[in-house]
């Protein structure tokens, strides 16, 4: 792997309710993505996965409000920048966004070829309508979508395709992070891998240089990342290699998760799925002790009063526990 | 398509001593006239027995839930036959559309358009004890029955009554869903892709929900889905669907492990495994 890409420090967001509530959805997050990395983020709904992912861009609205941290793209500290000139300076060029309703992002009274002369205008005002055509054509070759597609609306695309075409127009000025949030998720299983394999071809072209992939389909993340990251009521509880994740979690949380894996292979009818009982803390006021507390089969006294803090095994595998790595292994095997 | 009777005739012997549930021939729908014309299901055959968990897969407009739609009766077919317990269904009136509906509920995929949302929980709850007939039970006895359909789905009536359903998460509304069939008791249950819209945790609970429920009623559960995956784990038989017909179906364990049929192969490739290498090459 290469040098950071970005780099992520004690990250703490919050949105403001319109009672004047604060709700911490992203707490005290630090994170590292190397040049070539693919990092994915795993956790049920409602744990600050995609909150992350809009706080990581800097890019801030209300209701969500940076309370402290540092983000540090390819060098470059975003905090403390103006929104407009994140906007202007690092959004499409530094970082580039896919959100959950991507399929729904393009305006159906424009043709495709003008998201992406809007795109480049708003970075580079010079370039003539000829170039970026070129490009754009040039782009849509490499990665396996047809050029015609420049000169259709949203509306005569299908779902697979409008999400290929999105992707293609935010990494069209070659961003060097991609934030990818949940962007199969409403897709059949064919324009799924037909998005998986065009985001592999943009890593592999150099197109973009590190990818951030949310989602909570495991078998996906496995597949497409090099390292998983699992997040619990706005913290992150473990972060390991997809192999060790998948087939090897410490963390009771993220063992639960890996218990809901479902892939048509045999065997897995005779599996019994576990389901993790209870739902996450309310983040209004979170619980003083440990935020998994509460549906963690093995939680003492102990664990819901004091905070659990990281417990670093090696130089790419965390989790937060109060138990030792042993003492978890034991309490597993003993069931 | 007569192999894939044949075949389906042999997986299917351990439900034969069952009787039919409901059963279909030649159903087709098409949908438009002329150029415009879609065949939307195409002359497909099925037998759904009693207490079989039974899937039906495919791709985004293979003609799943239009499918669900005639089982539900919301839309006629264009020909073909429809048999209810071995009769031929009739819901040409609206009433007979109802007492059709009494035993055969459905469970949609966006949980959040499929409540009424003036209703408070409780009335949703109470006007499915009114559809069995319970006007007249005593106010005791209904509030035992709604406590009884809550706990099962693990939700507190206590906390619900006076809330709005929109007042709830996707997860929770999916088992509220779940507790409005554990009351209704319906004799077939058709859930449309119930698990698409929530996350894998809140999924595993929805399924075990599901499999105890028709252990509970004994109901014929017939299950729409995408995911392959999910047909697999859950379901006794599996229909595969492909532009309108069934090209594949049979025991879950046939189907799934030893797939016949190009599409079946297809579906179950692009399936991402943790076991086996994924093959981005093939798309």
């Amino acid at each position: 792997m290469g040098r950071p890409m970005l780099e992520v420090k004690g990250l703490s967001t919050k949105y403001v309710t319109r009672f004047k509530e604060n709700v911490y959805a992203v707490d005290n997050v630090s994170l590292t993505l190397d040049e070539g990395e693919s990092l994915g983020i795993a956790g049920e709904s409602g744990c600050g996965k995609s909150t992350l992912a809009l706080s990581l861009m800097g890019y801030y609205f209300a209701p969500l409000h940076y309370v402290k941290g540092e983000i540090i793209v390819d060098g470059k500290n975003l905090s403390g920048i103006n929104p407009d000139e994140i906007r202007k300076s690092i959004l499409g060029t530094e970082i580039a966004y896919i959100p959950q309703s991507a399929m729904n992002a393009l305006n159906p009274t424009q043709k495709v070829l003008h998201f992406i002369e809007d795109v480049i205008h708003a970075h580079d005002p010079s370039m003539s309508k000829k170039e970026i055509c070129g490009l754009a054509e040039e782009r849509f070759e490499t990665l396996g979508l047809s050029p015609d597609v420049l000169n259709k609306h949203s509306v005569e695309l299908s779902g697979g395709m409008k999400q290929r075409t999105v992707i293609a127009i935010s990494t069209i000025l070659s961003p060097k992070v991609l934030i990818a949030d949940e962007p199969s998720s409403a897709l059949d299983v064919t324009s799924q891998k037909m998005v998986i394999k065009m985001l592999r071809n943009l890593m592999e072209k150099g197109f973009i240089k590190s990818m951030i992939f949310i989602t909570h389909e495991l078998p996906l993340l496995y597949n497409v990342t090099d390292r998983i990251m699992v997040m619990y009521a706005g913290r992150i509880v473990e972060n390991g290699t997809a192999k060790e994740m998948v087939f090897d979690p410490i963390h009771p949380y993220s063992k639960g998760l890996m218990n809901s894996i479902i892939v048509p292979e045999s065997g897995i009818r005779s599996n019994k799925l576990t389901a993790i009982p209870g739902t996450p803390p309310n983040l209004k006021n979170p619980p003083s002790g440990c935020r998994f507390a509460d549906r963690c089969q093995f939680a003492s006294e102990e664990c819901r009063i004091s905070d659990p803090k990281i417990q670093i095994l090696n130089s790419k595998r965390e989790y937060r526990c109060r138990f030792s790595e042993t003492e978890l292994r034991e309490l597993y095997f003993h069931g | 398509m007569d192999k894939t009777e044949k075949q389906y005739a042999n997986n299917r012997s351990s439900f034969d001593g069952k009787d039919l549930c409901l059963s279909g021939k030649g159903i087709t729908k098409i949908f438009g006239v002329g150029n415009k014309k879609c065949v939307a299901v195409d002359n497909v055959d099925f037998e759904f027995h009693e207490g079989e968990f039974v899937s039906i897969v495919g791709e985004s407009g293979s003609g799943k839930t239009t499918l669900s739609k005639i089982l539900l009766g919301l839309i006629n077919t264009t020909e073909g036959e429809i048999r209810f317990h071995g009769k031929p269904r009739d819901i040409s009136t609206a009433k007979k559309k109802k007492e059709y509906w009494k035993s055969t509920q459905a469970i949609f995929q966006d949980p959040f358009s499929s409540f009424n949302m003036f209703n408070k929980i409780d009335t949703i709850l109470l006007d499915c004890l009114n559809m069995r007939g319970m006007h007249c039970s005593d106010k005791a006895e209904k509030t035992r029955l709604m406590i009884e359909a809550c706990n099962f789905v693990n939700l507190k009536f206590e906390e619900l009554t006076n809330k709005y359903p929109f007042e709830l998460s996707g997860g929770q509304m999916q088992r509220l869903m779940i507790a409005r069939i554990f009351l209704l008791k319906p004799k077939i249950l058709i859930a449309d892709e119930p698990t698409s819209m929530i996350d894998a945790c809140s999924r595993a609970t929805i399924l075990d929900m599901l499999l105890k429920l028709r252990e509970e009623i004994g109901m014929t559960v017939i299950f729409i889905t995408h995911d392959i995956g999910l047909a697999y784990y859950i379901s006794d038989s599996v229909f595969i669907m492909e532009r309108g017909k069934i090209v594949e179906s049979g025991y879950a364990d046939d189907v799934i492990l030893h797939p016949k049929a190009a599409y079946t192969k297809r579906l179950i490739d692009d399936v991402p495994k943790i076991h086996e290498v994924w093959d981005l090459s093939t798309v």
